[in-house]
């Protein structure tokens, strides 16, 4: 039935839409924001080419590498979190106790809900002065002032983190319960009946099993992360003083804020270069894994 | 289960659970409870969790301070599901194209799909941005459904695909033997087979629609009749005195819709997530 002309043909013209939209609206911007940064463009209709200059600028200018870095620090400890929460949460909802499904239920509120409205309800908790986390710390005595936590560098942040985890567990949760029960349940009796623990059996035949899991998700939750905007831009918009300001964030105010595209774009083509970095490193892990299993 | 718990390790996983459901929940249950509060409790100290002379004035009251409320949850309802029909209008033939033909290109194709899912809408917002304004789409519905629907096809291949690639070759083939044509086949024999599954990517690309409706809305339109909830609640709540207990109260008025449905289709979402993602 494969490989005929005519099904060819009507397998290309049923793929026709999909393709043709994902080439005008992905793949032409993607090829223009290359081409824009290599010229002035800014709110004027012309522009001209600039070579390297946008890029010099960027780098030259000093806190971008700090940016940059800063990305990677916010990027790894939220996925790290996420991962630890995740895996955790999903042995918990895959324990066979009352209330199961209940509580899977539970679990996907902040998935589920509009990002923007999550984050809001954040926004309110993470108040100075009547917020619920600075006010419950102030009823025990912990802390004697209002906290304003999004005023300060630090706590702003690590708040921002914080959210980030929030909205991201649920979906690495049931990402992972949905592997965890995919695990054959015989391998667990047979390595019962030969007297194993529940602890051995978790190290020995769940953690490995998941492994490919494990790994596709965290590389999907690298990429969300490090293209995070949603939640810095509501709580923050990048300070108090560019304390929470990523490339995504940076990119943002140069294009958007400034007008200045050219530079806008420069600085996306460098999100996408590292962007690319992790794709490469999913497909190879992906085919790695795919290989281990034909095995 | 083979073994059973023992009781303290019943008692740990309860506890574990309580701990992981409170992180979760809290926001929601917090946000509820200042939707409840009156304005002055709300500034007063010390704080307290639970709302004295709670009331529900706040769902009256925002109507009036958001005047475009109702548009603003009109409109979120409304961009999502024109992107949920373009999605699934779009992917329902490309994904039965991958799932049934191997032909030049195929696996590059659907790696090329898969590549679309690393980028953002954040990072292309530029060209998207030029790409809407020569279009003439700046400040329209259409500068939101756009963008938005194509960030979400690409995901929607696979799902579907995975999901597709399981009902049996068999079942197409017996029917063109009988002389139905491809797309007869197409139409009358893996589409109903199929239902489910486009349940599940239905479902999905409306969550995430919702989901994504902050960046491209914030950017490619200035208006405030077109403005989804998200938008309309940041722009106006950005501007004065924030009156925390209606900005959470038109939250909830604007996610409840979301949360009832899902609730009943919870069973279909999960299972959708263990046929799709996991297969891979």
């Amino acid at each position: 039935m494969t490989g005929t002309r005519s099904a060819s043909l009507f397998a290309l013209a049923l793929l026709a839409p999909a393709l043709i939209y994902i080439l005008i609206i992905v793949a032409y911007p993607l090829f223009d924001t290359i081409v824009l940064s290599f010229t002035n463009a800014a709110l004027r209709p012309t522009y001209d080419f600039v070579g390297w200059a946008n890029y010099q600028r960027i780098f030259g200018a000093g806190n971008f590498t700090e940016v940059i870095l800063r990305t990677f620090i916010w990027t790894f400890f939220s996925v790290a979190t996420k991962m630890i929460i995740g895996t955790l949460g999903a042995t918990l909802l895959n324990a066979a106790i009352p209330g199961q499904t209940l509580f899977r239920i539970l679990t996907m509120p902040p998935w589920i809900v509009p990002m923007a409205i999550g984050i809001f309800m954040w926004g309110w908790m993470y108040n100075g002065q009547f917020g619920m986390i600075s006010g419950l710390l102030q009823n025990f005595g912990i802390i004697s002032k209002p906290w304003p936590i999004l005023a300060q560098g630090n706590s702003a942040f690590w708040a921002t983190i914080v959210t980030d985890v929030w909205i991201g567990v649920p979906m690495v949760t049931i990402y992972l319960l949905a592997a965890m029960q995919s695990i054959p349940k015989d391998l667990y009796e047979a390595a019962w009946t030969d007297g194993a623990g529940r602890f051995y059996r978790f190290r020995r035949i769940t953690l490995p099993l998941m492994l490919p899991a494990m790994l596709t998700m965290s590389l999907l939750s690298l990429i969300a992360t490090f293209n995070s905007f949603d939640i810095i831009w509501i709580l923050t918009q990048g300070g108090p003083s560019g304390s929470t300001t990523t490339m995504i964030i940076d990119t943002y105010k140069t294009a958007m804020g400034s007008r200045k595209y050219g530079e806008g774009a420069a600085r996306a083509v460098v999100i996408c270069i590292f962007v690319s970095i992790f794709c490469i490193v999913y497909f190879r892990a992906v085919r790695k894994l795919s290989q281990g299993e034909a095995k | 289960m083979i073994d059973r718990y023992k009781w303290y390790e019943i008692v740990l996983m309860y506890a574990g659970m309580a701990v992981f459901l409170f992180f979760v929940l809290a926001p929601f249950i917090e946000g509820f409870l200042v939707s409840l509060k009156p304005l002055s409790q709300l500034f007063s100290t010390p704080y307290s969790f639970i709302p004295k002379n709670g009331s529900f004035d706040a769902y009256f009251q925002m109507w009036t301070s958001v005047p475009m409320l109702g548009m603003h949850i009109f409109n979120s309802f409304f961009i999502s599901s024109v992107v949920t029909l373009i999605v699934v209008v779009i992917v329902v033939p490309a994904a039965y194209a991958f799932a049934r033909f191997q032909f030049a290109g195929s696996g590059l194709m659907l790696g090329g799909f898969l590549a679309v899912n690393m980028f953002s809408g954040a990072v292309l917002l530029i060209p998207l941005f030029r790409l809407m304004r020569q279009l003439g789409l700046l400040n329209t519905y259409w500068a939101m459904i756009v963008p938005g629907a194509a960030f979400l096809i690409p995901s929607s291949i696979w799902l579907l695909r995975t999901y597709m690639m399981r009902i049996p070759r068999e079942l197409d083939e017996a029917a063109w033997v009988d002389g139905a044509s491809r797309l007869y086949t197409l139409r009358r024999v893996i589409l109903p087979l199929a239902m489910p599954g486009i349940v599940v990517v239905a479902i999905m690309t409306f969550i995430g629609a919702y989901a994504q409706q902050f960046i491209f809305a914030l950017t490619f339109n200035s208006r405030t009749e077109f403005m989804p909830l998200p938008v309309g609640l940041f722009a106006f709540f950005g501007k004065q005195e924030v009156q925390w207990n209606e900005l959470m109260a038109a939250s909830f008025v604007g996610i409840l819709p979301v949360m009832i449905v899902i609730v009943f289709l919870q069973r279909y979402l999960v299972a959708g997530l263990t046929a799709g993602a996991v297969k891979q």
